[in-house]
């Protein structure tokens, strides 16, 4: 009795503590893997690691630290590390390295973020997958493709899949192009966070929670500006938000095409951005996600989206389903069961303090010229009390964004 | 197939007895020289002479000086005997806030053993003590320091930082199941081990030894200039007393006296961290001594996790920059849904605590170097919390 009591208290602790055991790894794995770990430990200014084809299971994070490395595969479906069994890490790779190239090749399952890049210069990210392969799921990594705090950064031809955070995740960092990516089953398809000079295009982002997000966090030593979100397809982002609580994307609601949060300079044309049931496009502030707190937040960070050029864009569809009951109860009163909310949805948000007859200086105003597209003003500033459609208040223009150029691209 | 069998056997026994052949030549080995390589990677710990096998002890050379830390990092309850070595005529130049700047030849061992857990049937059981108890771990008489008493212990690896021309390097080892060697493993490993506390509870888990790369994930505290560089070896982790074979003495003193250290301030003036397990020292500086060794070489300023603007290091003021209601930038799922870094007066809102518990990795904090839950640290960061005043309001 006291036995089987004791075996069930222990078989109970071991589900608390992390679920089943880590298989261990079959022979040849081991050995692949171990010959591979020391590849990273004596890669050197031009190395070329080649990943084989096939599934590789690891189990314990891929490091690098060395400079002008590339690592390469035969084609994110045919090179592929799985980190399924991953028993140290958390991510399925860490780079801290400048001059770095990924290629062709697919990391699976990794217990935290597929790929991270910390602190370098001139990275290539090509046709490289993450993918956590049983679907979306809170206990998947945060981030699929993450490169933070690095300048000159390309991603181009690659996917995340599955991310419980963001699929492609650019964090604080300077001159980065995001192109030709997919991004789905992600709360947040394609983020790009307090960096400055990012151009985002011809990307597709679907099926996440969130297609495409521009935000800036606060108490970060950079603060984001000058984002270009071009030609890309953010359609039918849709999935409920599956992010834990607290994080970041937590706060976006189910049906964002493209967001904006607090982040200033940002031009959003010529995109198809359709079928996204809370809104095709959204725009706010910190103040809509719940995690402001003076004591918190620095007093100076800035929560508002200044300068955001809205023109050129596809809308079709979206907006007749928000997720969340304020917004649900709020589209329809204003436009009955069957109606939507326009295309674009902004929070009502703003500076009192710099407002010049009532409105933004110039320079820092929210433009959208896109044709019909209207503006609901939610007037989050009073709980939605006087919520409104709008389309005069924001024909404006600002100066256009120059494109970002790579010296390695 | 039959023969094949046979001859394999054969083999095995001749590997038998080969080990054993060397296992003799080890037990009864006189000491050399502690041996500094200025390039390389020595196979063998053995190589390096800085501990060896003497009889029933893992003992010190002449010369290799242990020490301990107020607040050491938590490694899975292991324990940990760590040596310095430095050679003749060259010393340490003191530092109040850093390491210490050490000269090229010094070498800094860190063995990781745990005592043998009560009544467990032999050394090749998996079974070792979780216990804060060292009382059994150390050889009884010594020339020299202290060595350990292996019919107590059971070694695990065996960490040697070298400082050489170009910086410190980081080489890890890992002892064989015969406890006469540890031998040289780049890419780490892992140990299925079973941790018996005193009341007899058992926690199966898997130790790993990090891979040389890992080593830099804790030891490179400075992500600009990417050197590795020790992370116990500064004043307020040393500045305590250690029983010496010639009597308790200062550690920053002993040094001084030894040679080993210029510069040092009186230890009444120097910084001191306290001991997280001494009640009788201040919550405050019990939880912050503890975050600091545990966290701090991530969580500053210029280390990997400056990504996340919190700083866990002694020198952060307790404002939002230590997570005193700071909404976190990645956490992603280690949030446990969870709003803030810490909310003052409930530890169980916190991110902190929630990722301190956890072993999952992607969710747990520090990412490596455990993979079990420290309790006792766990709860000391919930009694800091708890004890911290205030609310984080989130009115607009």
């Amino acid at each position: 009795m006291g036995k089987v009591a004791i075996a069930i208290l222990c078989a109970l602790a071991a589900g608390c503590s992390g679920g089943t055991a880590p298989q261990a790894l079959s022979a040849d794995d081991a050995a692949f893997q171990q010959k591979l770990q020391e590849q990273f430990l004596d890669a050197k200014p031009g190395s070329v690691i080649e990943i084989p084809v096939g599934r590789h299971a690891l189990d314990r994070v891929l490091t690098l630290r060395a400079n002008g490395v590339t690592i390469r595969g035969l084609g994110s479906d045919k090179s592929i590390l799985s980190f399924k069994n991953e028993i140290s890490g958390p991510e399925g790779m860490l780079v801290y390295a400048s001059d770095f190239t990924i290629e062709h090749l697919a990391i699976e399952d990794s217990k935290g973020d597929g790929l991270k890049v910390n602190d370098g210069e001139n990275i290539t990210i090509r046709d490289v997958r993450v993918e956590w392969t049983g679907g979306p799921k809170t206990t998947n990594g945060a981030y699929g493709i993450y490169p933070v705090k690095s300048k000159n950064v390309l991603i181009e031809d690659s996917a995340s899949i599955g991310a419980s955070d963001a699929g492609i995740y650019v964090g604080q960092s300077q001159n980065v192009i995001v192109r030709r990516n997919h991004a789905e089953k992600n709360v947040a398809g394609i983020e790009i966070e307090n960096t400055i000079n990012a151009d985002v295009y011809e990307n597709t982002a679907t099926g996440n929670t969130g297609g495409i997000l521009v935000f800036n966090m606060p108490n970060l030593p950079q603060p984001g500006q000058a984002t270009r979100v071009f030609n890309n397809k953010s359609v039918d982002n849709n999935l409920a938000n599956f992010a834990a609580k607290g994080a970041a994307v937590a706060s976006v609601p189910a049906g964002s095409g493209v967001v904006v949060n607090s982040n200033p300079k940002v031009e959003i044309f010529d995109n198809d951005i359709a079928g996204n049931h809370t809104a095709n496009l959204i725009i706010a502030s910190y103040f809509s996600t719940n995690y402001y707190n003076t004591r918190g937040v620095d007093p100076k960070y800035d929560p508002y989206p200044r300068a955001i050029f809205v023109y050129g864009n596809r809308f079709k569809g979206g907006g007749d389903s928000p997720d969340g009951l304020e917004l649900k109860t709020l589209k329809t009163a204003m436009f009955g069961i069957n109606g939507h909310f326009p295309d674009v949805l902004w929070d009502g948000y703003v500076d009192s303090k710099s407002l010049v007859n009532g409105l933004p200086p110039p320079a820092e105003r929210i433009c959208v010229q896109n044709g019909d597209a209207e503006v609901l003003n939610a007037d989050g500033p009073n709980k939605y009390k006087n919520p409104k459609v709008d389309k005069a208040s924001f024909q404006c223009e600002l100066p256009k964004l120059a494109a970002v150029e790579l010296p390695h691209s | 197939m039959q023969r094949s069998v046979g001859s394999s056997q054969v083999a095995r026994a001749c590997g038998l007895v080969c080990a054993c052949a060397l296992a003799l030549v080890a037990c009864f080995r006189t000491a050399q020289p502690v041996h500094f390589f200025a390039e390389g990677r020595p196979a063998k710990l053995s190589d390096w002479q800085i501990v060896y096998r003497d009889g029933g002890t893992l003992a010190l050379n002449e010369g290799v000086v242990p020490y301990d830390l107020n607040t050491p990092l938590f490694s899975d309850y292991a324990h940990k005997l760590r040596t310095i070595w430095m050679p003749r005529g060259t010393s340490a130049k003191y530092d109040a806030d850093g390491s210490f700047d050490f000269p090229v030849g010094t070498i800094i061992s860190k063995t990781f053993y745990y005592p043998l857990a009560k009544g467990a049937a032999a050394r090749d059981s998996n079974a070792v003590a979780r216990t804060y108890d060292q009382s059994t771990d150390f050889s009884d008489k010594a020339q020299g320091e202290r060595g350990l008493k292996l019919a107590n212990v059971r070694l695990i690896e065996t960490r040697i930082l070298v400082r050489r021309a170009g910086g410190w390097e980081a080489l890890p080892y890992v002892w064989n199941p015969a406890q006469t060697e540890a031998v040289l493993a780049r890419t780490g490993d892992a140990k299925p081990l079973e941790l018996v506390s005193d009341e007899g509870s058992k926690e199966p888990f898997t130790y790993v030894v990090p891979n040389e790369n890992q080593c830099a994930g804790c030891h490179v505290a400075d992500l600009k200039t990417k050197q590795i560089a020790p992370i116990g070896t500064k004043a307020r982790h040393l500045n305590r007393e250690y029983a010496y074979s010639s009597g308790n003495e200062n550690q920053l003193l002993h040094w001084m006296k030894l040679g080993y250290l210029t510069g040092a301030a009186d230890p009444a003036s120097a910084p001191k961290n306290a001991d997280w397990r001494d009640v009788a020292q201040p919550l405050d500086a019990r939880a912050r001594a503890y975050l600091d060794v545990n966290c701090g070489h991530c969580h500053n300023a210029k280390g990997p996790a400056n990504t996340t603007a919190l700083d866990l290091t002694i020198f952060a003021a307790p404002d939002r920059y230590l997570g005193v209601c700071k909404p976190p930038v990645a956490a992603g799922r280690g949030t446990g849904d969870h709003f803030f870094d810490i909310v003052p007066g409930t530890p169980q809102d916190s991110i902190l605590p929630y990722r301190m518990r956890s072993n999952e990795p992607g969710v747990m904090m520090p990412e490596q170097g455990r993979t079990t839950t420290h309790v006792e640290g766990v709860a000391l960061i919930e009694q800091w919390i708890f004890a911290l005043r205030g609310t984080c309001d989130t009115a607009t």
